[in-house]
């Protein structure tokens, strides 16, 4: 389970807790991104491994650090996680059965079910999001209906993969992702959980930013469109390149067994 | 010589004169430096001898010499932005994989405080 957590010390602890009671067995990597608060110190006090970045290098930044370290250490499946506490750990095991064992890359999205009941948003976006879903479900062969929900599973090939390649722009990393995934040839599927409300924090999308973000995402998708074909392959072959030995160091604290229960 | 003949002579002598130091004292990588002198050698050329370059620009049809001076600044300013962009670019994605890699690295000699 990778936690990627910015300034979370209201919600940190109990998705902390919740996650040791949906999957016992798995190894917990809090990434804290350079948070002010008390984020990083609460997370080492539950026992699970806390990797600190230097500076603040965003949702990507600090999931590319969790992939590298899933690459590094061999895992097979890879589960990520919001530290906010909207995404129930309890869907976990079930995100991690639905990548089965299928060779290739692989990843499981756990999408919000349709909520514009529940959550009120503005009209114009609702309809932005819906066409950004359509083009990405025509892209990526599979439905989807909540491209940027950050509560994912991974298998091994697509650690190896985005170990490499996970956009680490601002904000639009969960789409962008699926993108390359898909460019890579990666199957991508949807399970649907239900969302809670933020625990704790601030959410960090506003209005200015939903369109922000918005236009980014359009701005991405034209680039992904008129991308010559040699970067194309280029992130088709990008294969696992294997741990770096040179930074692995033979510790007893090397987890031995994989985290897929 | 007039003065503004004058003025234009020793301003371009001033810039000339920090690019070259800055090269100099190797404040500038070389891979700059080509770029930067190639400009300086005209502009030094031209501060010295302005009627050479009216004659430049009637002969390829420009009727205000200033007109095309302007637009080759233009140019070359937009080819240096862009260059820099991209530079700046490379950069970021470097840092952000150190940044990456100290973490990690950080985490494994057990002092990630």
């Amino acid at each position: 389970m990778v936690v990627p957590a910015w300034n979370e010390e209201g919600s940190i602890a109990s998705v902390l807790c919740e996650i040791s009671h949906a999957l016992p067995t798995a190894d917990v990597l809090v990434v804290d991104d350079f948070s002010s608060d008390g984020t990083a110190a609460i997370a080492r006090s539950a026992g699970v491994d806390v990797i600190s970045n230097v500076f603040n290098l965003g949702v990507g930044g600090a999931m590319r650090v969790g992939f590298r370290y899933a690459a590094d250490r061999d895992y097979d499946a890879l589960v990520q996680i919001d530290a906010d506490g909207q995404h129930d750990p309890a869907y976990a095991p079930g995100l991690l059965e639905a990548l089965n064992s299928a060779p290739g890359p692989a990843l499981v999205i756990g999408a919000r079910f349709d909520s514009s009941e529940d959550f009120p948003v503005p009209r114009a976006r609702r309809w932005a999001m819906r066409l950004l879903a359509a083009y990405l479900s025509r892209l990526t062969g599979c439905r989807l209906t909540d491209a940027t929900s950050g509560y994912r599973a991974y298998n091994r090939d697509a650690i190896a993969l985005f170990a490499r390649t996970y956009p680490a722009d601002y904000l639009s990393d969960t789409v962008e992702s699926l993108i390359i995934a898909s460019g890579a040839g990666a199957r991508i599927s949807q399970l649907s959980t239900v969302m809670r409300e933020r625990a704790a924090g601030m959410p960090s999308q506003s209005r200015a930013r939903a369109l922000l973000y918005l236009s980014r995402v359009a701005l991405m998708l034209f680039l992904q469109a008129i991308q010559p074909r040699s970067a194309r392959r280029a992130t088709r072959a990008a294969r696992p390149a294997g741990p770096t030995p040179a930074f692995r160091r033979a510790t007893p604290d090397q987890p031995t067994a994989e985290e897929k229960p | 010589m007039s003065g503004v003949h004058l003025t234009v002579l020793l301003s371009t002598g001033a810039a000339v004169a920090a690019v070259v130091e800055l090269l100099r004292r190797r404040h500038i990588r070389e891979k700059y430096a080509v770029v930067w002198l190639a400009v300086c050698l005209p502009m030094t050329v031209f501060a010295i001898d302005p009627n050479l370059f009216n004659r430049l620009a009637h002969a390829i049809g420009v009727i205000n010499p200033p007109d095309l001076l302007t637009v080759l600044a233009c140019l070359f300013l937009l080819v240096v932005c862009v260059y820099m962009s991209w530079e700046l670019g490379r950069l970021d994605d470097r840092t952000r994989r150190l940044a990456e890699e100290v973490a990690l690295l950080r985490r494994d000699v057990g002092s990630g405080h």
